[in-house]
């Protein structure tokens, strides 16, 4: 009897040691999702805490007296609108101006350039205004608008600081008197790119990301999924499709800075395309994806149980009856996936467009798919090299939004993929 | 051996046929109306591996022919080189002469995608497609283009499901997912698809290996009422069910025909000791 309480006992130690490993194997797996989930959170926290102040700004409603002794008739692009606004700001704040006009040019230094613009616009338009008070809602400048988000302090040494102290101390006047006000940041989202951090908006680099994007998928999605339906459906299996196969493995991990390259010597030097263009760059990120798509097609393909491609044969449909009416659809939500992967992730890519000249300043919307255009990953990175302080929350934003993008786009494969996989 | 002319269409079935109840093994010695299919010196190789060995045989027309024979005995791949589905494995091959009603189904002129639409199939899994009950066997008369209106192909399908004896459970529900049937229904429904493009002979590889005894009658009942107009070849591990739904047996092993006769000899009064062996279970 001893024998076998000995070999309980063994059995006991062994059993204990497997359960061991068990839940510790458990354990190890939490923290492994703890931790991907802790920099997630980090990661994204980050970029809202740096952010979000993007999405709010401050606009003054300013009233400028158009004083025809001021402005010059003949030559109404020369005269300095802003100059004369500041003026004006000026007077309502009952500020004395010295005789250089600094304290003008302080005040002037708090509007939004915009608003020079609008006025020449106005007055273009309408001669007659010349002489008559124009009132009008233009952003404050970004450093006003730091000022009022607590982004520049006065405990800053004044030499350190953007604004003077009688800028600070107007700036808190008219903030006072509801002459500025705080409100949603629409500009972010209706203008384009800027060299004023105030009137920088967003909406150039996601059209021109848009547009591009469609180019890509136009061409990489046909290319590709035909590409792999040839090679999983049609291809003799041989040396030949090994060769192009192993191929297609490597150009996936080939690095997207290459992509650029190539896509530099072959659209822009041998073809002449357009740089900076949304067609260009499409073209581009196509190659780029095409791997990627082959090689999910293909597993979806692989996927597909084979008694349907005999019951299809067995029915008397061709091969390409088969693949089109019956392997395909079936495959279909693999497909997606695959498809919206890999362009999901060339939404985000830069390095290949940087390449082909995609880092060009570009103000004003993309006319077309061969005009100049900025994307939001590169608009991302231009921002975040800007020296202004009020770049910086808004590359963040920029970067908000381009998560807003893939996020879009990720939801709307997956209802997609739901809506074919319905199909029985 | 010639090529027999213009078979099946006129020769008058056996008496017994009409007679004998269902699911009533009755064997009728002999083919009993016209050869079909006629077999001469088939071999298969995949790859350099020989599966079949000179198989000669004439299979009857409006009749079952059961093959029966242990695994990998070759059967199956017998029945694929009917309809030619032996080409889509790659490396599979095929030598000598198979003629369905007197012409050699590997002519060159013969388009596999016509024959399979002649050989209907029906596979050991039932493998519906997809979709819907009705796209289920609307789809072989829409690519055949056998339908000339809508309500001719709605035609089609009724009189191909009243035939496989599905109507009357999916009348009403002709838009639901065919998968959704059970798996006795998916094979009748597989074998409605078959019959939709008005096929002339109809292989069955092992159809009722998937399936629960009761769905296994249901499909047995089936098969025993198309022959009246079809010609049937089914491959079967049951030899319990090739007594039961066959007239004619071929018993193959190791790639050879090793005996082929009315079911009724085979399975009483077999002339080789190896079939003697297998159906009495001493292998296989």
């Amino acid at each position: 009897m001893t024998d076998i309480a000995q070999d309980t006992r063994a059995q006991d130690a062994r059993l204990k040691k497997r359960h061991a490993a068990e839940a510790r194997f458990r354990w190890y797996g939490r923290v492994a999702i703890a931790i991907a989930l802790g920099f997630l959170v980090l990661l994204l926290g980050r970029v809202v805490q740096q952010g979000y102040t993007a999405f709010w700004t401050h606009s003054i409603t300013a009233s400028v007296y158009l004083d025809p002794a001021r402005i010059d008739r003949t030559d109404l692009e020369g005269n300095n609108f802003d100059y004369i606004a500041g003026g004006d700001l000026l007077k309502r704040l009952k500020v004395q101006d010295d005789a250089l006009g600094l304290a003008s040019g302080e005040a002037m230094d708090l509007v939004s350039r915009d608003l020079g613009f609008q006025l020449l616009d106005r007055i273009k338009a309408d001669p007659s205004l010349i002489g008559k008070t124009v009132t009008l809602t233009v952003p404050v400048k970004a450093n006003a608008d730091l000022y009022y988000k607590g982004e520049i302090k006065r405990s800053t040494p004044a030499a350190d600081r953007k604004l003077t102290d009688r800028q600070m101390a107007w700036l808190d006047r008219l903030k006072a008197d509801g002459v500025v006000k705080g409100h949603f940041n629409s500009g972010f989202f209706t203008r384009s790119d800027s060299t004023e951090p105030e009137q920088a908006g967003v909406l150039g680099a996601v059209v021109g990301s848009a547009l591009m994007l469609l180019v890509a998928a136009l061409i990489a999605v046909p290319v590709g999924v035909l590409a792999a339906v040839w090679l999983e459906e049609f291809s003799p299996k041989g040396r030949l499709s090994g060769f192009i196969e192993v191929n297609i493995n490597n150009l996936a991990a080939v690095p997207s800075i290459v992509y650029g390259l190539l896509g530099l010597v072959l659209f822009i030097n041998w073809l002449g395309f357009p740089r900076s263009a949304p067609l260009t760059g499409g073209l581009v990120l196509a190659l780029m994806s095409l791997p990627t798509i082959i090689i999910a097609t293909r597993a979806a393909l692989k996927a597909v149980p084979p008694s349907i491609r005999e019951a299809a044969l067995g029915m008397g449909a061709s091969r390409t009856q088969t693949v089109f009416h019956h392997v395909l659809p079936q495959a279909m939500p693999g497909v997606m996936t695959g498809v919206i992967l890999s362009l999901a992730h060339a939404l985000g890519e830069t390095a290949p467009l940087l390449m082909i000249g995609m880092v060009a300043f570009t103000p004003g919307l993309p006319e077309s798919i061969s005009s100049a255009a900025s994307v939001l990953p590169v608009q991302v990175f231009l921002w975040e090299n800007a020296a202004e302080a009020a770049f910086h929350e808004r590359t963040a934003g920029a970067i908000m939004v381009l998560l807003l993008f893939m996020i879009v786009m990720n939801s709307a494969a997956v209802i997609l993929r739901r809506r074919f996989e319905k199909r029985w | 051996m010639t090529a027999p002319q213009n078979i099946g269409e006129n020769s008058s079935m056996p008496h017994d046929t009409q007679l004998r109840p269902p699911m009533v093994a009755v064997h009728t010695p002999g083919p009993a109306a016209g050869v079909k299919i006629h077999c001469e010196k088939v071999n298969a190789f995949y790859g350099d591996k020989q599966a079949l060995h000179d198989i000669t045989i004439d299979i009857p027309d409006r009749a079952v022919t059961a093959f029966i024979g242990p695994s990998g005995c070759g059967k199956s791949t017998f029945l694929r080189c009917i309809n030619r589905m032996n080409e889509t494995i790659p490396g599979a091959r095929v030598t000598g002469r198979i003629e369905i009603d007197g012409s050699d189904v590997n002519a060159r002129d013969v388009d596999p995608v016509v024959l399979r639409s002649r050989v209907g199939m029906v596979f050991q899994k039932p493998n519906p497609f997809p979709k819907s009950i009705f796209e289920n066997v609307a789809y072989g008369p829409r690519i055949h283009g056998l339908a000339s209106s809508k309500v001719d192909l709605e035609g089609i399908v009724e009189a191909s499901l009243k035939k496989a004896g599905l109507w009357a459970e999916v009348a009403d529900r002709l838009h639901q997912s065919g998968s959704s049937l059970s798996g006795g229904q998916q094979q009748r429904l597989v074998i409605a698809r078959a019959i939709a493009v008005q096929p002339r002979v109809i292989l069955m590889d092992e159809p009722c290996s998937a399936l629960d005894p009761i769905a296994t009658a249901r499909i047995e009942e089936l098969i025993d009422e198309l022959r009246r107009q079809y010609c049937i070849v089914i491959v079967t591990h049951s030899m319990a069910q090739a007594a039961r739904v066959s007239q004619r047996t071929a018993f193959f092993h190791m790639g050879i025909l090793v005996e082929e006769g009315a079911t009724g000899e085979i399975f009483t009064n077999p002339r080789e000791t190896r079939t003697q062996d297998y159906i009495t279970g001493r292998f296989g």
